[in-house]
């Protein structure tokens, strides 16, 4: 009743082309901002943080990189885990080599390097498609967590073979390492998460976007029409390895701590955010934040509900918790396979209608 | 009064200019291993003119307009554009230079609303580079609006105001004809390439996508190569008429000459072996 464009009138083009058209969608946009930013920091704790705020902020940005890529251009990339630990050892590096810059440099550069290995290994992509290409994706996984584990340059001749973050502030605030407040680590990883989808929300729905776009729906037509397809699929490596890199680097030097590559950006890292791309929707930013707070909030949801609710023991909860998600998915995706995104947009569409059915 | 179409430029019975060479193809020859799918063909096309290629199924239509949209590469022969040879290109740098083209099986990105798709047809006025398009405040977000000014033009001009916002997979066949057309317009080509605009449509939806293609060509003054199967329209609405048959051409002039060229009366209604 409440939800609709009538009478909010569109007298240029720039208001009609903003990302939420409908005045509500716009005020909730806005508060969900505002208990983002100053609210929710006073409130978090370390519980909060840890398992459910910090994995959530990471992997969202981690699925936005890959649905630019996977949801918006159509190249399939099972390498996500590998571009991940680019970031994350190239953050190492980095903070190791110039402990005088600041971190968020750092995450930047790391998310660069990223984006320069992500073209490199996006090029097979000129000539394969589809399976084939994931499969090629598939090998950069493998290779790159291969290539931390052998080559000890990139733990610093670390005994343990693992790297770990120091201690690193921003404006005086320690964001990194043990000693970090459990508000530090939400903030950056929010900040880094709005700026990430602020720049995807700005690329997907200018040329770059429909270039994408174009490649992924009929890539002869997008070449004749005069979309260059190396500099359209490179350009999506790029940027998607670039929010992936960052992804990594976040994830290590802020979530957890310490790493390993094969431990922690293994093949299943790949699978989790290729997942939460398809559940919350391909070509959609709405999408890969829903996507990636399912993931993220089942399996802590469903363990609260199973051991904390109902008593069962943990091992046997933690067992089910596996085949429940994997059930959720499977029949979820049955239902809708467009994903969280489709059906928040039907949502909307029907709000529209409320109170009437047409 | 007879008009001199060899003439730099002339002006037609209907009062439209028509001018100097624009593409002119030199001894075409495409072959796809031992297939000669076009054999030695040559012929022009001008400023501001409808030109028809015509010939029955398999004649080589469409490898014509590929090999002149660039998708396809000549073994033999030149194309010459606005004066001078093209060298090798790939499609997008084809389309760089001013063509636009249309598909014989609708090529649009389903994915995409309409106001997207026909966009997505300016891409070559558009430069505003990845670092500026991340920000979008400044120059992209400048470039976008004055860009959805000139696509608002076509859309109106198509008369497909009311479906701006639509997704294109679900629109109906012709509606979607029509929308491939506005973003080959939304180009602004210098040369616009039509396979079958009316392939598949009613009597109506013919009589539209004519009016829309005069139109076109009267206030734009765009140049068209078009293929079309319904000798009526293409009788009525061009300039000059290319027949091929099997790969070669066996007639070239305006509507009567062609209708009244017996190797393609013989072409389209055969000939009697005896």
């Amino acid at each position: 009743m409440f939800y609709r464009e009538a009478g909010d009138f569109k007298t240029s083009y720039r208001d009609d082309n903003q990302t939420f058209p409908i005045r509500l969608d716009r005020a909730g946009y806005w508060i969900v901002l505002f208990v983002a930013f100053c609210v929710i920091p006073f409130f978090v704790n370390d519980y909060w943080v840890n398992s459910i705020f910090a994995p959530f902020f990471i992997y969202a940005i981690a699925a936005l990189g890959l649905n630019i890529l996977t949801g918006y251009a159509g190249q399939v990339s099972l390498g996500t885990g590998g571009f991940m630990a680019v970031g994350a050892y190239a953050c190492y590096k980095l903070m190791v080599a110039f402990p005088d810059i600041n971190i968020v440099f750092h995450v930047l550069i790391a998310g660069g390097i990223t984006a320069a290995v992500g073209v490199a290994f996006g090029l097979p992509s000129l000539r394969i498609k589809g399976f084939y290409l994931a499969v090629a994706t598939l090998a950069a996984q493998f290779f790159l967590v291969w290539l931390f584990n052998k080559v000890a340059w990139f733990y610093n001749y670390s005994a343990s073979g693992q790297i770990n973050a120091p201690e690193r502030t921003v404006f005086g605030i320690i964001v990194t390492g043990p000693n970090t407040e459990a508000w530090a680590k939400y903030m950056i990883c929010l900040v880094f998460l709005v700026g990430v989808a602020w720049v995807a929300r700005n690329l997907t729905r200018g040329m770059t976007g429909r270039k994408w776009m174009g490649i992924r729906d009929m890539d002869i037509a997008a070449e004749i029409i005069g979309v260059n397809p190396l500099m359209a699929k490179m350009s999506a490596f790029a940027v998607s390895s670039f929010f992936v890199g960052i992804a990594g680097a976040l994830f290590f030097a802020v979530y957890l701590g310490a790493a390993e590559a094969g431990e922690s950006f293994g093949i299943t890292k790949s699978f989790l955010v290729l997942f939460m791309v398809i559940i919350g929707g391909l070509g959609s930013i709405f999408g890969s934040f829903a996507g990636a707070a399912f993931m993220v909030l089942m399996p802590v949801l469903l363990k609260n509900v199973l051991v904390g609710t109902m008593g069962w023991p943990t091992e046997i909860a933690a067992e089910l918790e596996f085949i429940i998600v994997g059930g959720l998915i499977v029949i979820f995706l049955i239902l809708e396979p467009h994903g969280l995104a489709q059906l928040w947009r039907l949502t909307k569409e029907k709000l529209r209608l409320w109170p009437f059915p047409h | 009064m007879t008009t001199d179409m060899n003439a730099d430029s002339y002006v037609t019975a209907d009062g439209r200019t028509i001018g100097p060479v624009v593409m002119d193809l030199k001894n075409i020859t495409l072959r796809f291993g031992g297939v000669v799918a076009i054999k030695d063909i040559s012929f022009n096309i001008r400023e501001g003119e409808i030109r028809a290629i015509i010939g029955p199924n398999g004649a080589g239509k469409s490898s014509m307009l590929n090999v002149i949209s660039g998708f396809y590469k000549p073994q033999e022969g030149e194309v010459w554009f606005r004066g001078s040879k093209r060298p090798q290109m790939r499609p997008y740098q084809v389309a760089q230079q001013g063509l636009a083209r249309t598909f014989q099986n609708i090529a649009l990105f389903d994915g995409m609303t309409v106001l997207d798709n026909i966009m997505t047809g300016r891409l070559n006025k558009m430069n505003a580079n990845l670092l500026q398009q991340a920000i979008w405040k400044g120059k992209a977000e400048k470039e976008e609006l004055e860009n959805r000014e000139a696509c608002e033009k076509v859309i109106d001009f198509l008369e497909i105001q009311h479906i701006r916002k639509t997704p294109v997979g679900r629109l109906p066949y012709g509606l979607k004809k029509r929308v491939e057309l506005a973003r080959a317009l939304a180009a602004e080509p210098s040369l616009l390439l039509l396979d079958e605009p009316m392939a598949g449509m009613n009597v109506e939806e013919k009589e539209d996508m004519s009016r829309f293609i005069l139109d076109m060509n009267d206030e734009f003054g765009t140049t068209i190569a078009l293929i079309e199967h319904d000798m009526g329209v293409v009788m009525d609405l061009s300039d000059r008429v290319v027949v091929m048959d099997y790969g070669k051409k066996i007639g070239d002039g305006t509507p009567d000459e062609v209708r009244n060229n017996q190797d393609v009366i013989d072409a389209y209604l055969g000939v009697s072996h005896d």
